[in-house]
């Protein structure tokens, strides 16, 4: 394929392969990145949320020159039932910021532009590659990858395994295990397109303010899983996701979900009158700290969704996989400067790093929400917001009933559904969990 | 409106796709009668790329498949089906993703 030796090979250009491949190019290494792809992008779907911070770290002034939609200045949280939302809506015009901390953006885009930064940097970018496997010597020491192009076998001191949720080759090779159906929820998404008023009306803006609706309760029929909403410039993207072993256990399929997600009284009016241009799906790890496996080896790294470095609690994946393929970039480079091998040993310096990060602190003090979330499903996500919706409405209605009556059926509902011992279960194991 | 008759078709109109002809990058493993994790395909898939055919046989048909992994999650460790990307360049190209 190509006749030289590199530094190191970055397999996809995502979040987490771009900001391994810029910050090791940047060093001065040689550095192959390969993607499967037309395009950087053209795989990979996303909410889509970039978080600015993160995003600084690597490209300071990105927000001059990306393609960015609308910086957040609210974010809704919906608890729905069939025909009503509770909500809490936080806006601040304090997030009208001249550096917005939050923007939606369109993976697609989005990652094109990136990726036009990693070859600047020097990277060499080979698209429509696939990867097929790992390249190791006789004793399992990865040393290269061989890819689906005539001769493709490259050979590089070290490989950075940023090939996504649903990788094959770390898998494969056996580094780590392949994500069980309870681990990785499945997400479909579609595009909606709307004049930029129409939107801007809708949704209470102002020229490239934005809002992020996110939504659980009944619409997900008693399966861990949520939805989204959110504003970009001339569209709106809209998505439902659920555990993968929820929708094998109930036989519910992906779009009718979406489709009743979209019906709701709460939601359609949201996108009335649209143009759907595309509609997608994409794994999400929901493992969190338990499920992460080995993050280095002789001659790898892995980084990223393909290494389940993913917050499904707060919603944040893109910024934790640029985090740790930058971190993984750090390290090589300090190993590559000293001229030390890539062994394990020494490229244990990323998890050193990654531990003291925002990345594995996070995911540590959730460890225990994932479990608690799907062995309670069905009453997170479908007792407790009906419940919620009833004594919403209950209260709200004004009939003539006298409001400590009113009390009363509200906590009768919510013990007869639950019983005393479990809603306090469910409290004190949910406070523990978050805590 | 039931569940089915939501028309998958019509939504995988709006994406682009490379289909690489004869060269499913997805395989069903020959059966008699389906296993539970090949029928639990029937649903989950969400381009519906897995269907019933008339003697009872799970099939797969690809050229709608957006990549997405789950039917490789459910039904790989059992090998009811072998799992691999498309060719560089050739399957789903999203616009926005
Ligand atoms: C519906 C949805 C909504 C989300 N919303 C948000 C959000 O709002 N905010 C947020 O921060 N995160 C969000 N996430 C999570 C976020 O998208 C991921 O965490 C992030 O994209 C992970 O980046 P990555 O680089 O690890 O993997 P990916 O972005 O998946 O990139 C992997 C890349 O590797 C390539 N590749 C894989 N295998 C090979 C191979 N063998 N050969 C060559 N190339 C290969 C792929 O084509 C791809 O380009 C969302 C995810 C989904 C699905
Ligand atoms: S990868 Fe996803 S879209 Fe493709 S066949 Fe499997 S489940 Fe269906």
């Amino acid at each position: 394929m190509i006749d030289e030796r590199f530094d190191a090979i970055v397999v996809g250009a995502g979040m987490a392969g771009n900001a391994a491949a810029l910050t090791m190019a940047r060093s001065g290494m040689k550095v192959l990145q390969l993607e499967r792809g037309e395009y950087a992008g053209s795989k990979n779907v996303q909410g889509a949320i970039l978080y600015a911070d993160m995003m600084e770290k690597l490209i300071p002034d990105f927000r001059e020159e990306a393609p960015l939609e609308r910086h957040l200045v609210e974010q809704r949280f919906w608890m729905m039932d069939d025909r009503a939302h509770v909500g809490m809506h936080y806006r601040s015009d304090e997030f009208n910021e001249e550096r917005p901390n939050r923007y939606t953006i369109i993976r697609a885009q989005f990652d094109k532009w990136f990726s036009s930064k990693v070859r600047e940097a020097g990277t060499t970018v080979l698209y429509e590659t696939t990867v097929t496997e790992l390249a190791r010597d006789s004793r399992g020491k990865v040393i290269g990858v061989r890819t689906d192009r005539q001769d493709g076998e490259v050979h590089a001191d070290v490989v950075v395994l940023a090939e996504g949720v649903n990788g094959l080759l770390g898998t494969r090779a056996g580094l780590r295990e392949r994500p069980t159906p309870d681990k990785v929820a499945l997400a479909v998404k579609e595009m909606h397109f709307l004049p930029r008023e129409t939107i801007e009306a809708r949704f209470n803006l102002k020229e490239d303010e934005g809002v992020v609706i996110e939504a659980a309760g009944t619409i997900s029929r008693g399966m861990t899983g949520m939805g989204f909403i959110y504003a970009n410039k001339e569209c709106i993207s809209l998505g439902m996701g659920c555990l993968v072993s929820d929708f094998r256990r109930t036989g519910e399929t992906p779009y009718g979900l979406l489709d009743h997600f979209k019906r709701h009284p709460s939601v359609a009016p949201l996108i009335v009158g649209s143009e759907v241009k595309e509609y997608s799906a994409h794994l999400i790890p929901e493992g969190g700290y338990k499920a992460i496996p080995q993050l280095y080896g002789e001659g790898w790294l892995v980084v990223g969704d393909a290494a389940q470095l993913n917050n499904a609690i707060h919603r944040e994946g893109s910024n934790l996989a640029l985090t740790s393929g930058r971190i993984a970039a750090e390290a090589i480079v300090h190993v590559n400067s000293r001229r030390d091998p890539m062994t394990g040993t020494n490229l244990s310096l990323y998890k050193k790093m990654l531990d003291n990060s925002f990345v594995m602190k996070d995911l540590k003090k959730y460890k225990d929400l994932p479990k608690l979330m799907h062995t309670n499903s069905e009453n997170f996500f479908l007792t407790y917001p009906q419940l919620v919706s009833r004594a919403m409405q209950n209260f709200v209605r004004v009939d003539g009933t006298p409001k400590i009556e009113k009390e009363r059926v509200t906590v009768r509902s919510f013990v007869k559904a639950r019983s005393w011992v479990g809603l306090f279960s469910d409290a004190c194991r949910l406070a523990r969990a978050w805590r | 409106m039931t569940e089915s008759s939501v028309r998958v078709e019509d939504k995988l109109y709006y994406n682009r796709y490379l289909v690489d002809v004869g060269r499913p990058h997805v395989k069903v493993r020959a059966h008699n009668t389906p296993s539970q994790q090949l029928r639990a395909l029937l649903k989950a898939c969400p381009a519906r790329c897995y269907e019933l055919n008339e003697t009872g046989q799970v099939e797969v048909t690809v050229d709608g498949c957006v990549e997405c992994g789950t039917c490789r999650v459910i039904a790989e460790p059992s090998g009811d089906i072998e799992w691999n990307y498309p060719r560089g360049g050739y399957g789903v190209l999203f616009k926005f993703g």
